[in-house]
């Protein structure tokens, strides 16, 4: 009893009960009847999910317990974090619905125990999608399988057989089925029009999927004899290897080669109301012909633009390199042969007044999507565009300015998401943070100048520092090999054979270049706290910096971060790895304006991943910073550090090395646990910042 | 001297190597050998072009002397140095000297890996003087109508440090190199590895497949020679689908994703 009235005090606090209606006797009566070990460990889940939704931890404090008794604990855990998952995603009424629906979530674990999860699978299975050919196709979840021609849609699990792997097989049967329909024309004949006509269009349309369906299954045989093995064994295990005498008739008659979605429409038409489909395979997609004529209709506009202006800037830049022919007229046509191993393919030339033209990379695939769509390249496409015929935006894929972004309704279009570790529910929260890279307004002034004039004397001194440490090529003497003879060795190895003593084979002199091969990444403070002269501080700071790298030959690249809530997580380019030093890049130098908050683990995470992009034995990343990481959305305190924290453990495990220069004077207290003991730089005066900089760099490196 | 032609015999290419033309390629690099133009070959790794200059050295009846070029490959291994043998200081001709002196042909496999200053060699043979400067004899060794110098570069890869310079590609006539067509290309893996016609078509459709994926997880789709690697396991009895994948998969990729995605795709094929 004692132990009851205990429980449901601590649970009064987590829950905030004070303010709330709730009431926590029976959820701590149920929690009472566990061993103290298990009381513990569900209290301390009721905190960690009260963390993130006092309600959803309440929700969780009075199902604890059953579910305790229902699932393995792993599996609670599970259960809460997906809750949590969903509120991130979706708040709180999806959250809650997660929690209540206690019974689902056992049910489809024990599914997920044997099937297969397309979230899981996903990057396997679009390898497989985009390796099969064609048109680059997308995969999406949805609750029918379905494509519309440029994404597949797929359910977001599947648990039809016993066991994982031939669950993944019928991810993968279900990919080729529908590749299958794009690849071999399904979609040539205009469905949406051919069903206006019929009484029960619905019923045609599965009559006629069914049969495509089989037409579809020899082309796949021939083609992928592999994957027809795999497919009747899942066949075979479903029940559904064996079609009822009838359909193996029409089966054969839909086999041979050279057969179209023609042909199968006419089949279809002729069967119509006398036969029935047979129940469709576990692996069978529906037919959409509306998104799909959406979705055509849309490509077939941009892709004729796309077509004729490509022929059009080949055809200006045959005439820039072959003088004379300017105003010639120019005639594109096309020739098509048969592959003779696959009937399915022909081959499409481009020809250029009567001889064949090798075209660019992204006008092959252009080429091949077109033709997978009408069969061929139709002759009007063989016009090149006329000036100003298009609008150019049919053609360029739209890429959003990030600033319009924000001027609208806030969408995640065009963002990185990054996760971020939330420590006291001890996980991750998934695409937390909306990264985007923005410009900064290039400020062409006289600052750098200016602050190299400041320095004058400093910047010697670097530049000749920096210039010693630079990969040099030293001269080794004395070596077995080399370019060059070793005189003094020479004169030496001679008298002593002339002694008698054994010669010396150490005769020759060698070039020996040290490479330093390093990458390091700028990770600049742009909170709003940097405001006046420590902006101005860290300006300098990368003026001489640049100054200093320029003259050793690392590999550098400059970002500013800066934040106002997860949803505007912001870096800003001031200099890439592989741009110039040059006036621009100082302008943006000068441009650097404090923006807003300081949340750290998007910026660490991102720039992670671009150092990753470049080829160098060792990577660095330098934040220059001058507070704790802190942003608007309770970023801040224990939160941010610990997501910090774990950004540059994530960092370090990549290889890269992190390190720290900040101007904080609390730094002390939180650095060591963020960088190591050994990592980071306190600097004291704001204004020794320029001075110290490269001086730290120095010492990292050599 | 007498030595050195003994030496440069054993570079000759005696039977005929089995190589597929897939163009005019033979034709002009016949006709830029008998102007004394040097050749650039462009193209990615393993699409025949080491093959080819074996094929040239045969037709044209010259030994083939082949570098592979490297980022510690200096001058001197290109041009020769001093060694000291039983107390002297003898000079030892490189392998570039030896094909300018012996007319033979000099291919540097692989330019761009080269480091730069090996370029200021190559380039007064590159262009009408055709003469090796040897700077540590002080002399320069004409080259005669029957020495070609072939280099080869890989434009795939993108990299700024990796680029060949405007003046020393504008020195050569430039052959492109792809792999070959279908056809041709089941053809030579047939002829190379002695698989049957239908296996090796099915390792085409395979390599397409990976090609397909260049740029969207893969660096680099599999080459001609790598299917010949395939297919020269899968006559020896080596299931098809392990011989992608180790022959051709793993040398692709290291990403544990890709790797299973591919072998889903040869386990369609197979
Ligand atoms: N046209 C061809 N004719 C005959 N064999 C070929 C042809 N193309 C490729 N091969 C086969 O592919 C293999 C690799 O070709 P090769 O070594 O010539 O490639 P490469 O272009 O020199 O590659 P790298 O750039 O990596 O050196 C050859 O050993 C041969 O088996
Ligand atoms: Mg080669």
């Amino acid at each position: 009893m004692d132990d009851t009235r205990s429980l449901e005090a601590r649970l009064d606090v987590i829950l905030q009960v004070e303010f709330s209606f709730r009431n926590t006797s029976e959820a701590a009566a149920s929690i009472a009847t566990l061993a103290a070990r298990d009381q513990a460990y569900v209290i301390d889940w009721v905190e960690r999910v009260a963390s993130t939704n006092v309600e959803l931890g309440f929700q969780y404090a009075c199902r604890a317990v059953r579910a305790l008794g229902i699932m393995e604990p792993n599996q609670v855990d599970s259960w809460a974090l997906y809750a949590m998952d969903c509120y991130d995603r979706e708040g709180l009424q999806s959250a809650l619905k997660v929690m209540r629906g206690l019974d689902d979530f056992v049910r489809e674990s024990r599914e997920r125990a044997i099937g297969s999860v397309l979230d899981e699978q996903k990057g396997v299975l679009l390898g497989f999608l985009q390796g099969l050919s064609g048109r680059k196709l997308k995969i999406e979840t949805s609750d029918q399988a379905y494509t519309d021609t440029e994404t597949l849609f797929l359910p977001r699990m599947l648990a039809r057989l016993s066991n994982p792997t031939d669950n993944f097989l019928l991810y993968k049967a279900m990919i080729a089925g529908l590749w299958a329909q794009t690849r071999y024309g399904t979609f040539r004949i205009r469905l949406d029009e051919q069903v206006l006509g019929e009484s029960e269009p619905e019923a045609f349309l599965e009559l006629f999927n069914a049969l495509e369906t089989l037409r579809l299954e020899a082309c796949l045989e021939r083609e992928l004899p592999g994957l027809t093995r795999q497919l009747n064994r899942l066949k075979g295990e479903l029940g559904e290897a064996r079609l009822s005498g009838e359909w193996t008739g029409i089966q054969k008659e839909l086999s041979d080669t050279g057969i179209t979605a023609r042909d199968t429409l006419t089949l279809t038409r002729r069967l119509f109301g006398s036969m029935e489909p047979y129940p469709p395979f576990a692996y069978q997609g529906m037919l959409r012909p509306d998104r799909v004529a959406e979705c055509m209709a849309a490509r077939a506009e941009r892709e004729k633009a796309r077509f004729r202006v490509a022929l059009k800037l080949l055809s200006e830049t045959l005439d820039e390199t072959r003088d004379g022919n300017a105003d010639r007229d120019r005639r594109f046509s096309k020739r098509e042969h048969e592959a003779p191993e696959q009937p399915e393919d022909r081959i499409t030339e481009i020809l250029l007044d009567g001889k064949p033209m090798p075209l660019p990379e992204e006008m092959n695939e252009l080429m091949s999507s077109i033709i997978m769509d009408f069969g061929e390249i139709p002759d009007e496409y063989l016009e090149p565009a006329g000036p100003g015929e298009y609008d150019p935006a049919l053609f360029n894929d739209e890429h959003e300015d990030p600033e319009s972004v924000w001027s609208g309704v806030y969408h995640e279009e065009g963002a990185h998401l990054y996760p971020e570790w939330d420590y006291r529910r001890q996980n991750y929260r998934k695409n937390w943070c909306a990264v985007r890279e923005k410009t900064v307004v290039p400020v062409h002034d006289d600052f750098c100048e200016k602050t190299l004039e400041k320095y004058q004397g400093l910047v010697k001194h670097l530049r000749k520092t920096f210039e010693a440490m630079r990969d040099e090529a030293r001269l080794l003497k004395r070596q077995t090999q080399g370019d060059d003879v070793d005189l003094d060795a020479l004169v030496e190895a001679l008298a002593d054979s002339r002694d008698g003593r054994e010669m010396s084979d150490r005769l020759f002199t060698r070039m020996h270049r040290t490479e330093r091969n390093i990458a390091v990444l700028f990770m600049v403070d742009m909170s709003g706290s940097t405001k006046g002269w420590i902006n101005d501080a860290e300006r300098e700071s990368l003026v001489l910096l640049c100054e200093a790298l320029e003259t050793l030959g690392d590999r550098y690249a400059i970002y500013g971060f800066s934040s106002i809530t997860r949803k505007r997580c912001e870096l800003y380019p001031i200099k890439g790895f592989e741009e110039p030093y040059d006036d621009e890049i100082r302008a943006r130098v000068s441009g650097i304006r404090p923006q807003d908050y300081t949340r750290m683990g998007f910026a660490i995470r991102h720039l992670t991943r671009l150092l990753n992009e470049v080829d160098a034995r060792t990577r660095i990343l330098i934040t220059l910073s001058d507070g704790k990481p802190d942003d608007y959305d309770s970023y801040r305190g224990d939160y941010g550090i610990e997501d910090t924290r774990r950004a540059l453990i994530e960092a370090r495990r990549e290889g890269i090395h992190p390190y720290c220069i900040t101007i904080d004077e609390e730094a002390r207290d939180y650095l060591p646990h963020l960088y190591g003991p050994a990592a980071f730089t306190l600097v004291s005066e704001v204004r020794e910042l320029p001075v110290k900089v490269s001086d730290i760099y120095r010492r990292l490196t050599t | 001297m007498q030595s050195e032609t003994i030496k440069t015999d054993q570079y000759r290419v005696r039977d005929e190597p089995f190589y597929q033309s897939t163009g005019d390629e033979i034709e002009i690099f016949e006709a830029a050998y008998r102007n004394a133009l040097p050749v650039l070959l462009k193209g990615p790794t393993g699409c025949g072009k080491t093959r080819f200059m074996e094929y040239m050295a045969w037709r044209l009846n010259r030994p083939l002397i082949t570098v592979s070029c490297h980022d510690d490959l200096t001058a001197s291994d290109l041009v020769g140095r001093y060694l000291v043998k039983g107390g002297e200081t003898t000079w030892i001709d490189g392998p570039l000297t030896q094909a300018v002196r012996s007319g033979g042909i000099c291919y540097l496999d692989e330019i761009v890996e080269a480091r730069k200053d090996t370029m200021v060699v190559i380039h007064p043979l590159a262009d009408n003087r055709r003469v090796l400067p040897i700077e540590k004899l002080g002399s320069l060794v004409q080259a005669g109508p029957e020495f070609c110098l072939a280099i080869s570069y890989n434009p795939g890869y993108q990299s700024v440090l990796k680029d060949l310079k405007q003046s020393t590609r504008q020195r050569f006539i430039a052959l492109e190199f792809d792999y070959p067509s279908p056809q041709l290309e089941s053809a030579i893996v047939a002829r190379e590895s002695g698989v049957d016609q239908e296996t090796a078509n099915r390792l085409v459709q395979f390599a397409a497949m990976t090609r397909n994926l260049k740029g969207s997880g893969l660096e680099e789709g599999a080459s001609t020679r790598l299917l010949v690697h395939a297919a020269k396991l899968i006559a020896t009895g080596v299931n098809p689908v392990s011989a992608c994948r180790d022959a051709i998969a793993q040398a692709l990729t290291d990403d544990r994703e890709m790797l299973v995605a591919v072998e889903e795709l040869s386990s369609s094929l197979f």
